[in-house]
């Protein structure tokens, strides 16, 4: 592990991304002492500012400053990307690990219910879900969570299906350990690899989707500021009002970039041969 | 052919499924969309709610609404919608065009620029040219494609003013030559397509690179070069094929998250497809429209995923599938 971990830190893409991923963090704990003005601050004698040295990144249409707005935003990214993907990882893993290793029935039921949940256009899926259910941040991370793990749930599934042969698995049966015990103590340690590649990856995605159903007014909801729901208003200003819609999409883009890169740069030095985005 | 029903009938449970989701999903949900109609005006009474509902048939039980809905289905009929009581197959339809042309030239573009990329990265691998085309295929596939609309929007539409930033005609369309027209909806494609394609490099393109690395390591290639050939032509001639053979299913596999992606921008470029309807529909909860929108996208992509499977066996001889 800290023979990785070294390996993982020579990785120049590595170091970016988690540089920006810890910066991230750090903003966002203390986002009350960074930020220069209170979020929700309005200053109608102050609406649509260009950036400059009083507003870094200029205000928007209530006169509230955007480069504080982007910092608390950065908590809904987080918060959203982590929790979403935690929910992914709980049911992903569960459904996989079961089907691979009971196979059968058990396997055809859950594989077909992937095979159904991949058929739809997701977004479209998490968008009406959450629409009719009522847009706010949980929904948004409890819908996210509830339809993304299928991707999951199959590799997951591949990986024990090829780990079910090895021997220390055949010992562990014949040892009439309990199933439980075989899945937390011999098979849960030896996909963690896949696990943290998917994890990072499915980080980014998490973001993205908020980011999107946010900016479509079905995401986190006013007066929370998250990054998507700026750029919502950077719609309605595009002609008059540039700085409104470029910071926040700069913001989305190098958080999802960082965690797309760590997941690739984890894939690189566990499992050399692999190399592709998926 | 043996194979083809086979995959055909293994298919139709999870059409199904698709159907039971989707109509779950909408009825699952707190409220009644016949509550929309009714909330805004005080004057209506609870018996006139009732009516309301058993006009809809929201009286009934939920699985006898079910089947009822899904014998309507088999006919594509998805009911009226709640708005302007059209039938919801007929809104979905007069839509469906403008979605496919939009995807289909961005499916062309992509696949056009996706593909040289990863062969060109895979030849010369770990060279700078690879490094430079990863770090830009991973800025790709990180960029939220909506943010990109709006930068493109601002860019092309106001800051240069050379490109329509919205619908997918011009107000004196009608009065237009058909070269004028072609030209028209050529123009107010750029920027949707240019968003579409740009975001959805990067998987086909890695699959590709990965692909041809393989293809590369096998002993035929070696033999190749082993004859005498260039390396032009052991990679036209010996790679390309057996590289490009997997991209089907991948192409097909890409489907979903294309029209998944039409969603996002063509709400925001307020392109006439089922995109925007689905939008607004949800908006609304006008429920047949979502409906019929979810299923005929599920559909549809179950189809992409059969035929790209079939292709596959036909173009491949190694593969047989039991």
């Amino acid at each position: 592990m800290g023979n990785n971990i070294k390996k993982l830190l020579k990785n120049k893409f590595a170091v970016i991304g988690l540089t920006i991923i810890f910066l991230l963090i750090f903003v966002a704990v203390f986002a009350s002492v960074i930020s220069p003005y209170t979020p929700s601050e309005q200053n109608l004698s102050e609406r649509l500012l260009k950036p400059s040295m009083e507003h870094f990144f200029g205000t928007d249409d209530l006169g509230r400053d955007i480069f504080t707005r982007m910092i608390y935003g950065s908590r809904i990214s987080l918060i959203v990307g982590f929790i979403s993907v935690l929910i992914i990882l709980i049911i992903g893993t569960f459904l996989g690990i079961v089907s691979g290793f009971y196979g059968g029935k058990i396997d055809y039921v859950i594989m077909r219910f992937t095979d159904i949940v991949l058929c739809f256009p997701i977004f479209f899926l998490i968008l009406l879900i959450i629409a009719f259910l009522e847009p706010n941040i949980y929904n948004v991370m409890i819908v996210i969570g509830f339809t993304s793990w299928p991707g999951l749930a199959r590799l997951v599934r591949a990986e024990v299906l090829s780990l079910k042969e090895r021997e220390f698995i055949l010992v562990a049966k014949m040892m009439a350990l309990s199933n439980i015990k075989i899945f937390t103590v011999h098979i849960l340690p030896n996909i963690i690899s896949p696990l943290m590649v998917y994890s990072s990856l499915a980080i980014g995605g998490a973001i993205l989707t908020e980011s999107s159903l946010s900016f479509l007014g079905l995401g986190v909801q006013p007066p929370m500021p998250s990054w998507g729901q700026i750029l919502t208003s950077g719609k309605d200003y595009i002609y008059i009002a540039w700085w409104l819609s470029i910071f926040p999409g700069i913001a989305i883009l190098l958080t999802v970039l960082s965690f797309n890169l760590v997941g690739e740069a984890i894939r690189d030095v566990f499992d050399p041969k692999e190399d592709h985005i998926e | 052919m043996y194979y083809l029903i086979k995959r055909i009938i293994s298919s139709i449970p999870i059409l199904f499924g698709i159907t039971i989701i989707t109509f779950f999903i909408m009825h699952l949900t707190p409220g009644k969309p016949t509550d929309l109609m009714t909330d805004m005006n005080i004057k209506v009474t609870a018996e006139a709610k009732e009516r309301l509902q058993r006009l809809y048939g929201l009286d009934k039980p939920i699985y006898v609404q079910y089947i009822d809905w899904v014998k309507r289905l088999v006919f594509f009929d998805f009911g009226n919608s709640f708005r302007d009581a059209r039938p919801a197959k007929n809104k979905i339809l007069e839509r469906l065009p403008a979605t496919i042309l939009l995807n289909f030239v961005s499916l062309f573009f992509i696949c056009l620029i996706a593909i040289p990329l990863g062969i060109y990265s895979a030849i010369k691998k770990d060279s700078v040219i690879d490094k430079g085309i990863t770090i830009f295929l991973f800025i790709s596939f990180s960029i939220p494609s909506f943010w990109l609309a709006l930068v493109f929007m601002i860019l092309f539409g106001v800051q240069l003013g050379c490109l329509p930033i919205s619908g997918l005609y011009s107000f004196d369309f009608n009065n237009m030559t058909i070269l004028m027209k072609l030209l028209d909806i050529s123009k107010h494609l750029i920027l949707p397509v240019a968003v579409s394609v740009i975001t959805s490099l990067a998987i086909l393109s890695r699959y590709t690179r990965s692909g041809m690395l393989e293809v590369l390591k096998q002993d035929y290639i070696k033999t190749a070069y082993a004859k005498g050939l260039t390396e032009k032509q052991v990679i036209i001639k010996h790679a390309l094929k057996n590289a490009l053979l997997p991209m089907i299913t991948i192409i097909g596999l890409s489907i979903p998250g294309l029209i998944g992606g039409s969603f996002i921008f063509e709400t925001i470029f307020s392109y006439p497809g089922i995109g925007r309807l689905g939008y607004e529909a949800v908006m609304a909860r006008d429920y047949p429209v979502v409906m019929g929108i979810a299923t005929l996208t599920a559909i549809l992509t179950l189809l992409g995923n059969i035929i790209a499977d079939i292709s596959y066996t036909y173009a491949d001889p190694r593969i047989k599938y039991k």
